[in-house]
């Protein structure tokens, strides 16, 4: 299992493996927002937890559809099917190593372009906490789609719609905690709720996704 | 005799060939009377004035609109417990009409909410689920399409609308948390003090009933033609290995 | 007809759009279900020609 985990970080750091494609990504949101809504600072400040929410989300979504769409290709997916760990623990390790190289960094990026969008000073510490409670659902819901869709040739559009209405509830939790966050507002709901989809998708979802691989293999 | 053995094509072809004239028949009369009672013979509202006479659309459609999923969501659990092909096709069966129902719910409500709230669109908790469940109806359906083989689709797709549904209703409550809105409270219930008075509440009834049999008209028309389609597939199949 | 008021353009409306996308509905279901079934049988008899 560790040794899973650290094959899948090794090749997602090595060069193409779109480590920093993802980063880069979100930074070009960020930045291209402001050209769409204009240089205001008080509605950027206003926008700014959820523009930030938003952008981890496309970001987190690009590279979903490498969780498995790479070893199913050079059939090292078929070898994890038939080694003795549980494709359920397989699905796992893969999601966190999905989360480690996306979900992470962006936590730590984030109060960075925070900044760029005039982010109230209060509200970097729970945008990083919103962050790094809500990512690794992102990646986990985002392992899921990617299960289902790992057989298909051209599954990546059909991932980003079958993940994204997944991630509404997600997202709204997020991004309502940091929000609340920069204005001061009682946050205890929001946070244990995105805490309790956390919990809630690492105990049921690798079930899913390993039952959708299982029927994609055979 | 059990219910399992409509489970038998075979058998499932027989008794809906037999029964689906009927109950189109009915479905027809129950809904022209309900929409023709509603329309032509009910009052306007001391409020809403005419655009109460949506009600026996929008809340029937409304209705089916949840219905179909918890049918597909019965179905598709029904062909992962049991393996009954009749169950997987009666549920890709039914995603097509619940979304045009959710279509329809979301549609009336727009025009309604434009002369009663004073806007089209509103983020309103109950609007921004049917968004969103329709939003779930359109994943289903593409993963229907994109799967090639039969019974892999009928798997990913079952596993897809039981995942689905949790999150559904998760989207509710966190959308309900996200925002309070305008709408209406429940139009039918048994205790409810907000509730409509007894002359749209018969109309509003036979029209669900209405929609209700015009949906499962339509589930076992297109079952049937599913049912066909396999059947297709498997003589050419057989025809290209001799 | 009845007296709808102001509100004759959005009721009408939306009766009209419903019963439309319902009709679309149902001939769409109709006419896929009459095409399969003919394609079946034609499917059919060659395959029991063909033995």
């Amino acid at each position: 299992m560790r040794a899973l985990l650290l094959r899948d970080l090794r090749l997602a750091i090595r060069a193409g493996g779109g480590f920093g494609l993802s980063l880069a990504f979100f930074l070009i949101v960020t930045t291209l927002v402001p050209f769409g809504v204009g240089p205001e600072g008080g509605t950027l400040a206003r926008i700014a937890p959820g523009i930030l929410w938003l952008g981890a989300l496309l970001s987190c979504l690009l590279s979903l559809d490498r969780i498995f769409a790479l070893d199913r290709e050079d059939g090292s997916l078929d070898l994890l099917a038939t080694s003795p760990a549980p494709m359920e623990g397989v699905v796992a390790i893969k999601a966190a190593a999905h989360w480690l190289t996306t979900g992470l960094p962006l936590t730590f990026v984030a109060p960075a372009l925070g900044l760029l969008l005039n982010l109230a000073p209060s509200g970097y510490g729970w945008l990083m906490l919103s962050l790094a409670i809500g990512t690794p659902a992102l990646s986990l819901i985002g392992a899921f789609g990617a299960a289902l869709t790992v057989g298909l040739k051209r599954g990546g559009l059909l991932l980003s719609l079958l993940v994204l209405p997944l991630y509404v509830p997600t997202l709204i939790y997020g991004a309502e905690l940091a929000r609340r966050g920069a204005e001061g507002l009682p946050v205890l709901t929001p946070l244990l709720m995105l805490a309790g989809i956390t919990l809630g998708t690492a105990a049921l979802l690798p079930f899913a996704a390993a039952a959708a691989i299982r029927v994609n293999l055979r | 005799m059990s219910i399992w053995e409509y489970a038998n094509p075979k058998r499932f072809m027989q008794v809906s060939a037999a029964v689906l004239p009927w109950l189109s028949a009915l479905a027809l009369v129950t809904l022209v009377t309900g929409l023709v009672w509603g329309f032509f013979f009910t009052p306007d509202d001391f409020r809403m004035g005419a655009t109460v006479k949506i009600i026996y659309i929008h809340v029937p459609a409304a209705t089916m609109a949840t219905g179909a999923w918890f049918m597909m969501l019965v179905a598709s659990l029904v062909w992962l417990i049991r393996r009954h092909h009749v169950s997987a096709l009666a549920a890709k069966a039914g995603a097509p009409v619940g979304m045009t129902m959710t279509l329809i719910g979301l549609f009336t409500g727009a025009v309604w909410g434009q002369p009663m709230w004073g806007t089209w669109w509103a983020w309103e908790p109950r609007l921004t689920s049917f968004l969103i469940l329709f939003l779930f109806y359109l994943g289903y359906m593409a993963l229907w399409e994109a799967v090639e083989d039969p019974d892999t689709a009928a798997d990913l797709t079952s596993v897809l609308c039981i995942v689905g549904s949790v999150f559904a209703v998760l989207s509710r409550y966190a959308v309900l948390f996200w925002n309070r809105g305008l709408h209406q409270g429940a139009s039918l219930s048994m205790d409810a003090e907000e509730h409509v008075s007894d002359i749209y509440a018969w109309p509003l009834w036979v029209s669900i009933i209405g929609f209700a049999l015009l949906f499962v008209c339509l589930v076992l028309l297109r079952t049937r033609t599913e049912i066909r389609a396999r059947r297709l597939r498997a003589l050419q199949a057989r025809e290209r290995a001799a | 007809m009845v007296d709808l008021g102001k509100y004759t353009a959005t009721v009408i409306g939306a009766y009209g759009v419903t019963i439309a996308l319902l009709v679309i509905l149902i001939w769409v279901s109709v006419a896929r279900g009459r095409r399969m079934a003919a394609r079946l049988q034609a499917q059919e008899r060659r395959s029991q020609r063909n033995g």
